[in-house]
């Protein structure tokens, strides 16, 4: 319990400049541009502030808020905070006006669009510090709406069926996930993640569960398991992914891929793997068969595509497969040291972070592009944009470097310990994704290649402005922060090495 | 707290004082039930402030009626009933708000209505089963006027269909009350003697009375298949009386299952449970699926009440704490959300497109016309989707938890509703205002530069206009009942306490002990 | 009347023995008692001749509406009286040795029917006015006097007496309409059945006489009691119940009623409803119960034994059912009452078997509500077509605009007849199905007969509604002229209206009597 809710505030910040431009009806685009920018830059200082307080080595959550809620239902209103949490307040602060600034030129409904990024804003800081099932899930769900909307009402042509589609595959994921807690509650009497994770560590949940008897318990890890799978998501519940990417104006869908994909992994590593440590070890191996189906598969899709947005959306589910992978292989065990498993588990929050800035940085670039050709974004309408545009050009190269995990920038840090970490569980598994980073590497140079290099073609023939004004801001900020953390890694591990050692220190090792 | 049965003569004087009123003119009608209907909601919440909850009814007037037939004019309240009567009076007043631009007959619009709503109040505060069947019956007649009179697509039939249900359901009740009452010897209707007589009857024939009584009752409920009335009966109703229907006539039903049939006959609910379970259950996926089809905007809510009513009867079949006490939740949730889903599709849209098809509204993109019931109709989906953070999804949240202590098969199956009613409602809302806008035109990507995007917007903008001056602005009447209702769902939704504080004590009461059984929540 | 002579020569043939039979010698018969008893019928009387003598001596020349005013007031002030009468008079026991009886069911029919009546007047003041108001008074008047006396008769040979007078009045009634045909028909028809009837009953009141000796239902019920049943007394029983049907409109006897209901005047109408329903009911439920309880029977259970009651409960059944029924076929509101009255009947039947187990209340509030709201009913049909509105249920469409009093006295009559609480029709339905109920639940004939009347009630239902909705829903005619209503004839109207609310709010005023 500390002074100053400040958690709280980082939550309800961006709902409070929601509320104000709701209630500024006469306000003019300029002004409810700048007013959504100024509440959505709140969360990095409520970022910062927490670091302030924020001791590393000091175990368990810190600022913990907690206040009775539901009796009936034992829920409590608890916010807390550990080096995992901290990470994606800090991308959500970093992504969230970078996607406003991108979208500075959307002329429709200005104060609309602010109003529901910032409730969407803070449902996803409200999901990555709610440790209450309660009111993670209030923040889960809610999270939707703005979503869909957002996709929905400023989105390209095939918006409304990619707006549903992504709505009602995640709410049919949220479907199982309370039944699944459902379950819980009634096992356990409570909705307390920590209480949830102490018991299952005793051992004491899955015995309870297995009063159920017959298929249910399986049932309830496997409930729980679709809902996050679906929202990261998984091979194979990825198919809403692309049209929803490729669909939603470029600032959503760097919101989309930066933060709210976070939340589905983040739910991995703070729910099910704590609370179902033995269900997910029984699983690990065809687990760890998904992850890598999404590596792999999910680079080949993206080498497929000749639409540019749907490319980086493939990728983001190959990028954020990687996560998944090195959580699965630490479950699946068994581990030589507690070195490889921190390592595997560092390298996934790290990825985490690293993928929200450069997959971010990349819709905004495909989305200058897609302003540019006026709609068209195929990678065969463009040719030789580097002479049109060179700063553009050098910037997005910078951002799809970084994807690729070109040492010296932040995207090879995080993959290279999630390779090490595996490699050093399952050898195989580590090998196969090999692959998945080929594939990487070889779309994205065909699409800087095809784009940038050439003879200028297609809409780059004809008047190419560079990029300018408030999306240069944006991306210029991003790819600065893709050589600090490339750099200077151990910014952001000095957070949560601690936490992920004593992670790694409770897992079983010979 | 002793004031509360002067909700019931208040409505009445109501009823009597707007018809007179009506005479002389519609506003005065208007004023003196809106007047009357929140000075009853203002009793209820002044003794709900003053309610302290207890495992037994508190008695408020208990007087000699028919001592030939033991028959007591015996009025009482505990938790469960407080819950109900709060819903009762927000609805009520909501109701009148939203009823606001009725024109012809208003008078009598008004007496019926406050009739009804007499009855209702009656009927969540009666202690005698047969007091308790009176004001039953005297909520069902009102109804059939306000639909026939008032109503809109063929009204009649939608409601003689409905009189005739509800009264077949009641001459089911009244028959299993009668047989239990004559032949359990007890000269008293009063509930805890006709359970004291019942429990000696032979299994077999409490099996008999509970199918009559509960089925009965659960025809008002709502409960499938005996739900056929309630779509067209909605669709029919003017957006008050729709509201009302909705919001707490079939709350009665409800009610009745939970207060008379399943205290009286514990054999028959241990025999009926898993058939009634499975029933709730298809009436969940069934409506929820029916409504994923429908082209009348207000037909999917109608399918969407007895979706939701499903869950409530769920609840009851479950019979243990946690289930009953969300059923009791999600009978105060649905009566306020299905009341503002009425309001905005009945009142704020069809009243001023006139069209309910879907096809038609989407080409209105309404959500620019009318920002404000866009709003309005965006938060309500939200709650009846079951969202956190809205009444429904703690209530349906405790249902499926006692659903699934009582058989993990029955949550499974009802978690799958959960999901079909997002997807009907998600489609209703979009298709409903959010129709046109965002299928390509939009000047982002229509291929001009971006200053001249803004200009093509601006065009737009001015179309909009003038095509939102044809329809009349939201009134003060419908924003300040939206805005009740929706603060009450969001409450009842950040704060279930403020309810289940109630519902949970009244539970213990020993007639609910004998057949509510399993844990306390 | 051809019986006449054959009532005589039984009275003569029996005054000896009978005498001898009853329990105080005929010397101390007590005359002044007997007057005592008979005040209200007397005033009754009396008003009934001074009617017609002022009528014939002052107003011939006065005009028809006049007439009927000044017939209608006299009339009145004679019915208040005999009510005045009656209720101080009050439960005095048996009169005369037995002949008559003011027992607590006695002195409330009486009271009741008294009610009846004066709704009945105050109805005809609003109704077309008759060709000679002040017969069709007088006549009312007399019937009512046969009506007090069926209600307090304890003797055959009375019993026959005050039918034959209730009847002879009534038939004359059914047809005062002279100007219109099917008034002269129902009259026939009643006039016809009634006669066969009546010479039933009588048949079986000699062979009642002839098994047992004497005429007084207390000796008939200890005779009978010792002799048990014979093939003789089932014929007698079958010609009473015969006539008891007749007299009740009981199915399948009920041939008469939908002409009569259609073709009489509507007050004559009303009164055949609701008084002369009532008297027959109590008469019947005297003569069966304490008279033939002997031999009543078995209706509890499933193996019903030889008796009356089972031959009750099947006629009960069979005019539920055809009642309901055919009631749902009807355009014609006169029409649609006698059908509704029919599947009463069968409600009412149903209440006369429960006497025995749960007393008379249930059937005599069940009787007297009904009457009260099928008197109101009709008394607005007679409103509406003395102003030109049709028979038919179409007709009453746009009333609500018309004449909105009026609609609400309609819609709370046609409720009550629907049983719907917290009308006093629903109250009656109650008590007496929980008493069929509580003969063996639904083990027996009367447990089923209550299930399928409850049951049946939504049928009923259906056909109410279908008029309240002509008269509340249905948009007004081209010309919604308001309907101008004699203000006696509404005052009566909303009275009774108000009636049957306050006995449906406190039943226990009526049922608390007994």
């Amino acid at each position: 319990m500390t002074a100053c809710p400040i958690l709280s505030i980082a939550i309800f910040a961006p709902w409070a400049g929601a509320l104000l431009l709701a209630l500024v009806p006469r306000a003019s685009p300029a002004l409810s541009r700048a007013l959504a920018l100024v509440a959505s830059l709140s969360t990095l200082l409520a970022g910062f502030s927490a670091i302030a307080r924020f001791d590393p080595n000091a175990a368990g959550y810190q600022l913990v808020e907690r206040h009775a809620w539901v009796s009936a239902l034992n829920a409590h209103y608890c916010l807390g905070l550990d080096g995992l949490s901290l990470v994606l307040v800090l991308l959500t602060g970093i992504v969230a006006p970078a996607g406003l600034l991108a979208s500075w030129r959307q002329p429709r409904e200005v104060r609309l669009f602010g109003i529901l990024y910032l409730v969407l804003q803070g449902c996803a800081l409200g999901v990555f510090l709610a440790l209450d099932f309660f009111h993670w899930f209030l923040f889960w769900e809610l999270s939707l709406i703005p979503a869909f909307f957002l996709i929905k009402l400023w989105g390209g042509p095939g918006a409304s069926r990619a707006a549903y589609q992504f709505v009602i595959y995640t709410l049919a994921g949220s479907a199982f996930l309370l039944l699944g807690f459902v379950a819980l509650f009634v096992a356990s009497g409570s909705l307390d993640f920590d209480e949830l994770s102490r018991l299952a560590a005793t051992g004491g949940l899955s015995n309870r569960l297995a009063a159920l008897g017959g298929f249910w318990p399986k049932a309830v890890f496997l409930g729980v398991f679709l809902g996050l799978a679906v929202k990261v998501p998984l091979f194979p519940f990825h198919t809403w992914l692309p049209p929803a990417y490729a669909e939603a104006p470029a600032g959503v869908s760097m919101f989309l891929t930066g933060v709210m994909s976070k939340m589905g992994v983040y739910g991995f590593l703070r729910i099910l793997w704590p609370i179902f440590p033995s269900e997910i070890h029984a699983a690990a191996t065809p687990l760890l068969w998904l992850a890598l189906g999404g590596v792999v598969l999910g680079a080949f899709a993206a080498l497929r595509q000749r639409d540019l947005k749907r490319m980086i959306a493939y990728s983001s589910i190959n990028h954020v497969s990687y996560c998944l992978l090195a959580l699965f292989a630490v479950a699946a065990g068994p581990l030589k040291s507690a070195a490889v498993a921190s390592s595997a588990l560092g390298g996934a929050i790290l990825q985490m972070f690293n993928h929200g800035l450069s997959a971010s940085a990349l819709f905004l670039c495909v989305g200058v592009l897609e302003a540019r050709g006026g709609g068209r974004r195929g990678i065969g309408d463009f040719g030789g944009a580097r002479s049109a545009a060179p700063v553009f050009a050098g910037l997005c190269g910078i951002a799809m470097f970084s994807s690729i995990g070109l040492p010296g920038l932040n995207g090879f840090v995080g993959e290279f310990l999630i390779f090490r970490g595996v490699f050093g569980i399952v050898p195989w598994a580590a090998a196969t994704a090999c692959m998945g980073v080929l594939v990487t590497a070889l779309f994205y140079l065909t699409f800087w290649q095809r784009v940038f290099h050439g003879p200028r073609a297609g809409v780059s023939a004809g008047a190419f402005p560079d990029i300018a004004g408030a999306d240069r801001v944006a991306l210029a900020i991003l790819v600065a922060l893709m050589f600090l953390f490339g750099i200077a890694p151990q910014l952001l591990v000095g957070l949560f090495n601690p936490l992920v050692t004593a992670w790694a220190g409770g897992l079983p090792t010979p | 707290m002793r004031l509360l049965p002067w909700t019931i003569y208040l409505s009445l004087a109501g009823a009597m004082l707007s018809l007179a009123a009506g005479r002389r003119s519609a506003a005065a009608a208007r004023w003196v039930a809106l007047g009357t209907a929140a000075a009853a909601w203002g009793l209820v919440l002044a003794a709900a402030t003053g309610f302290s909850p207890s495992a037994l009814p508190q008695t408020l007037v208990d007087l000699e009626w028919i001592p030939s037939m033991g028959g007591r004019y015996h009025l009482a309240a505990d938790g469960i009933s407080m819950t109900l009567l709060v819903l009762t009076g927000l609805a009520a007043t909501a109701g009148i708000l939203f009823s606001w631009n009725i024109g012809e007959r208003t008078g009598e619009f008004f007496a019926f209505y406050l009739t009804l709503i007499a009855g209702v109040y009656g009927v969540f505060l009666s202690a005698d089963a047969l007091l308790f069947f009176v004001f039953y019956e005297l909520a069902i007649v009102p109804k059939y006027f306000l639909i026939a009179i008032w109503g809109s697509t063929n009204r009649e039939y939608g409601a003689m269909k409905l009189a005739l249900y509800s009264f077949a359901g009641s001459a089911l009740v009244l028959a299993g009350l009668l047989w239990a009452y004559a032949t359990g010897g007890a000269h008293s209707f009063a509930l805890a003697d006709l359970a004291s007589a019942a429990a000696r009857f032979p299994a077999g024939q409490q099996v008999a009375m509970f199918a009559l009584v509960f089925f009965g009752f659960a025809v008002l409920a709502g409960l499938f298949p005996f739900h056929t009335w309630a779509p067209t009966g909605h669709v029919a109703a003017p957006t008050g009386a729709s509201m009302l229907l909705a919001g707490v006539v079939m709350k009665l039903g409800a009610y009745g299952c939970l207060r008379v049939a399943m205290p009286l006959f514990p054999a028959g609910l241990a025999f009926w449970q898993p058939a009634i379970a499975w029933l709730a259950i298809i009436g969940i996926l069934y409506a929820g699926l029916v409504a994923l089809v429908q082209d009348d905007c207000k037909f999917v809510i109608g399918y969407s009440s007895v979706s939701h009513m499903g869950f409530v009867m769920l609840g009851l079949a479950a019979a243990n704490p946690r289930a009953v006490a969300g059923a009791v939740l999600q009978m105060f949730s649905h009566g306020v959300i299905a009341g503002l889903l009425f309001a905005v599709v009945g009142r704020m849209v069809y009243d001023r497109t006139h069209t309910r098809r879907l096809e038609d509204l989407r080409l209105l993109a309404l959500y620019r016309l009318l920002p404000f019931a866009a709003t309005v109709f965006v938060i309500a989906g939200l709650a009846s989707m079951g969202f956190p953070g809205f009444s429904g999804f703690p209530a349906e949240l405790s249902i499926l938890m006692g659903a699934w202590q009582a058989s993990p098969l029955w949550a499974a199956a009802a978690a799958l509703g959960v999901l079909i009613a997002a997807a009907f409602t998600l489609r209703v809302v979009q298709l409903t205002f959010f129709g046109k806008s965002g299928d390509g035109e939009s000047p982002a990507r229509s291929g001009t530069s971006e200053a001249s995007a803004d200009a093509a917007w601006l065009l737009r903008d001015r179309e909009t206009q003038a095509r939102s001056a044809a329809l009349s602005p939201i009134t003060w009447p419908e924003r300040a009942g939206a805005i009740l209702l929706i603060s009450a769902a969001v409450v009842i939704g950040l704060k279930p306490d403020l309810l289940l504080n109630w519902i949970v004590p009244s539970l213990q009461s020993p007639l609910f002990r004998a057949v509510i059984k399993g844990g306390a929540p | 009347m051809n019986s006449i002579p054959m009532v005589l020569g039984v009275l003569h043939g029996v005054s000896s023995p009978l005498t001898g039979a009853l329990p105080l010698a005929a010397a101390e018969l007590d005359y002044a008692g007997l007057a005592r008893a008979l005040r209200p019928e007397t005033a009754l009387v009396a008003g009934a001749l001074a009617i017609l003598g002022v009528d014939i001596s002052f107003l011939r020349r006065a005009k028809a509406a006049l007439r009927l005013r000044a017939a209608v007031a006299a009339a009145s002030i004679a019915v208040v009286a005999a009510l005045a009468f009656c209720l101080r008079t009050g439960s005095s026991g048996e009169v005369f040795g037995g002949v008559l009886v003011l027992d607590s069911l006695g002195t409330a029919a009486r009271a009741a029917l008294l009610c009846l009546t004066l709704v009945v007047l105050g109805v005809s003041a609003g109704a077309a006015v008759p060709r000679r108001p002040a017969e069709y008074c007088a006549i009312i008047l007399f019937a009512t006097a046969g009506f007090t006396l069926m209600a307090a008769a304890q003797q055959l040979l009375l019993a026959f007496l005050a039918l034959e007078l209730a009847s002879l009045s009534l038939y004359v009634l059914a047809g005062f309409d002279l100007s219109s045909p099917k008034s002269a028909e129902a009259a026939m028809k009643y006039f016809l059945l009634g006669a066969i009837s009546s010479a039933f009953l009588l048949f079986g009141f000699s062979l009642i006489y002839g098994l047992s000796g004497t005429i007084d239902l207390t000796q008939i019920a200890i005779v009978l009691a010792r002799q048990g049943p014979s093939p003789l007394l089932t014929v007698a029983l079958v010609m009473v119940l015969v006539a008891f049907g007749f007299k009740a409109a009981a199915a399948p006897f009920h041939l008469w009623a939908p002409d009569v209901y259609e073709g009489a005047p509507a007050p004559s109408a009303a009164l055949i409803a609701s008084g002369s329903k009532l008297a027959g009911i109590v008469l019947f439920t005297r003569l069966l119960w304490p008279g033939l309880g002997a031999v009543a029977g078995e209706v509890s259970s499933a193996r019903s034994g030889a008796g009356w009651l089972p031959v009750l409960a099947i006629l009960s059944g069979a005019s539920l059912l055809l009642g309901n029924l055919a009631a749902l076929a009807q355009t014609s509101l006169r029409r649609l009452l006698a059908y509704s009255a029919i599947a009463h009947a069968g409600a009412l039947l149903l209440g006369v078997i429960v006497v025995g187990s749960s007393g008379p209340g249930p059937v005599f509030y069940y009787a007297a509500t009904y009457g009260l709201a099928t008197a109101g009913a009709f008394g607005i049909v007679g409103v509406l077509e003395r102003t030109g509105g049709s028979l038919q249920i179409a007709g009453l469409a746009g009333l609500s605009r018309r004449s909105p009093l009026l609609a609400g006295c309609l819609l709370i009559f046609i409720l009550s007849l629907a049983g719907v609480p917290p009308l006093a029709g629903f109250f009656g339905k109650f008590a007496v199905f929980a008493a069929a109920l509580k003969l063996g639940g639904v083990a027996g004939p009367a447990g089923w007969l209550a299930v399928a009347a409850i049951l049946l009630s939504t049928v009923a239902l259906y056909y109410y509604l279908i008029v309240v909705k002509q008269a509340f829903v249905a948009p007004a005619p081209a010309n919604p002229a308001p309907i101008a209503v004699s203000p006696v004839a509404l005052a009566t109207l909303v009275a009774a209206a108000l009636a049957v609310i306050i006995l449906g709010i406190f039943p226990s005023l009526l049922l608390g009597l007994f």
